[in-house]
């Protein structure tokens, strides 16, 4: 058992302050447990939002010390006994309370993404025969339980505010899902260029840094739509292939036996 | 914190933060590397002499500075200059602006220099470190203040796009970086070894490991498919993929290794171009 400084933020979007605890914390706890000790016992009004507690509902993002993280999963002894711990709501949403934040913009870049359609054999009784090899990259995208916090740390949201021009890295993982699924057959290129903003990614990397389900995103999933962008719009080999070979059909897996 | 703490905590501003730690030795290191890396690069293009060295022998063999490589013309009567026979297209053009060095490095270092330029990691080094944008995560970007604000890679950048292109010829330089090579291990026709050919080896063998690590060529290989199993080439793409695969991984580290091995090489075999150091080999 050891006293532990803290401070929290309080308030609302408009006005707050960045108030001081000091608590007792114990071995093994994690900043979620600390937030949720102090609400208990010396802030009954104070807003936290918590599911799981195991890092896979992405409800407790917050910036701890000023890097964003989520709560449930930042051990307590990676900071210094005499080190103040500043725990702010994300800083490209907007404060709902204390260090809950309106995360709803996102929802309605999700609904932006044309959905999946499948190739015609795969609602039959035949099917096709799904290969580890041709799913294994769309497995990594699955991973991500919409924790938004490399939506919060992506500098062209958050500094640059530019939420109109870049649909942001969680879902350029989630159009690179769709559009390296072996079974899918929509074209989302064009619209990825022109609406979602492919280009506005300067690959700074700071999504897959932050990212707490290692998800590669920026080498794995935006710089292989952003080269796919490439072959549609800038490569003159791939662009005069196409004009002489004409448009490559997409390969379907083998139907079922 | 006064109750002002709700316009802190979202306030924008180059380097504006609450991070506690270290974040900007990063952008530092990188900024120290890439500086020291561009001042080595262009004195040594800027200089036109010392860039060869066969001990004064004649015939098959000898040392080429890298940040000279390919040969594509030949200014005669320079000191440390190659002989005439390894230029790819002779002599030294006439109508050279007087004002310019007649070095060989000036024609061919567009070429690499654009490729590293436009690589996706490269990118990343000197966007966080040259530009702030952002100069690390969660630090605040510079602001834009034009009125267009940040346009990231749509606009002017839109020059980053050349990456497949310039990719495309740099494979030819890890072609010409392998001759070099094999040159070096012959004095006047005579096999043997050196640290100047230890040195030239190992430079195509990075750039090689940089290059095939290159994002564009791993698209090419295998990334723009989305079956693996539905041809043969699918499953030849899906091994060879693997392979890119684990060079992209750790493209950052072919980065700066085959960046620095090359500035040790050209530096090594322009002193001992000059006499400043003595090669040791197996000829003398």
């Amino acid at each position: 058992m050891a006293t532990r400084k803290f401070q929290i933020y309080k308030g609302d979007h408009k006005n707050g302050e960045l108030v001081n605890f000091e608590t007792e914390v114990n071995e093994g706890m994690v900043v979620l447990d600390v937030v949720l000790k102090i609400q208990a016992e010396l802030a009954n009004d104070l807003a936290v939002r918590w599911n799981c507690k195991a890092g896979k509902c992405g409800s407790c993002s917050v910036e701890i010390n000023g890097k964003p993280k989520l709560s449930c999963m930042t051990r307590m002894n990676q900071y210094g006994p005499d080190e103040t711990i500043t725990i702010t709501p994300l800083k490209t949403f907007p404060v709902i309370k204390d260090i809950v934040t309106d995360v709803s913009w996102n929802y309605t870049q999700n609904k932006r993404i044309k959905p999946v359609k499948l190739a015609p054999e795969a609602k039959t009784d035949k099917g096709y025969v799904m290969y580890q090899e041709d799913v294994g990259r769309v497995q990594e995208f699955r991973k991500c339980i919409e924790c938004y916090l490399c939506q919060n740390v992506c500098h062209i949201l958050r500094d640059h505010d530019k939420k109109d021009e870049f649909i942001g890295p969680r879902f350029m993982i989630r159009v690179a899902s769709l559009e390296m699924h072996p079974l899918d057959i929509v074209d989302r290129i064009p619209e990825l260029k022109k609406e979602f903003g492919s280009g506005m990614c300067n690959v700074t990397r700071c999504c897959t840094e932050v990212c707490p389900e290692d998800i590669n995103i920026t080498d794995n999933g935006i710089i292989p739509l952003k080269e796919r962008v490439i072959d549609r719009f800038y490569d003159p080999v791939t662009i005069l292939s196409r004009k002489i070979f004409g448009k490559r059909k997409k390969k379907l897996p083998p139907i079922k036996p | 914190m006064s109750s002002n703490a709700a316009i802190a905590i979202r306030s924008k501003g180059f380097a504006k933060t609450l991070r506690k730690d270290r974040w900007w030795l990063y952008p530092a290191l990188v900024l120290f590397g890439l500086t020291s890396f561009l001042v080595y690069g262009f004195w040594s293009a800027w200089q036109a002499d010392f860039y060869w060295y066969s001990a004064g022998q004649e015939g098959f063999g000898g040392y080429l500075a890298p940040f000279y490589s390919p040969l594509l013309f030949i200014k005669e009567g320079v000191e440390g200059a190659a002989p005439m026979a390894h230029a790819i297209f002779g002599s030294w053009p006439e109508g050279w602006p007087s004002w310019l060095p007649p070095s060989p490095s000036l024609l061919i270092l567009a070429v690499p220099g654009i490729f590293r330029f436009t690589c996706y990691y490269y990118r990343k080094a000197y966007y966080r470190a040259f530009t702030g944008t952002p100069p690390a995560c969660a630090v605040g970007a510079l602001p834009r203040n034009r009125k267009s604000g940040y346009k990231g890679e749509t606009g002017l950048m839109l020059v980053q796009n050349i990456h497949r292109i310039t990719m495309y010829f740099a494979l030819m330089y890890i072609i010409v970086f392998f001759y070099d090579a094999y040159l070096s291990f012959f004095r006047a026709g005579e096999l043997g070894l050196g640290v100047g050919s230890i040195l030239l080896l190992g430079n195509p063998i990075l750039l090689t490991c940089y290059t095939f690590g290159c994002h564009s060529i791993r698209h090419l290989v295998s990334g723009s498919r989305d079956c693996y199993s539905c041809s043969m080439n699918g499953k030849i793409a899906h091994k060879n993929g693997k392979i890119v695969g684990w060079l992209n991984q750790r493209h950052e580290l072919f980065a700066w290794l085959s960046l620095i091995w090359i500035v040790v090489a050209d530096f090594y075999i322009r002193m001992v171009s000059m006499g400043y150091i003595t090669d040791l080999n197996t000829w003398v």
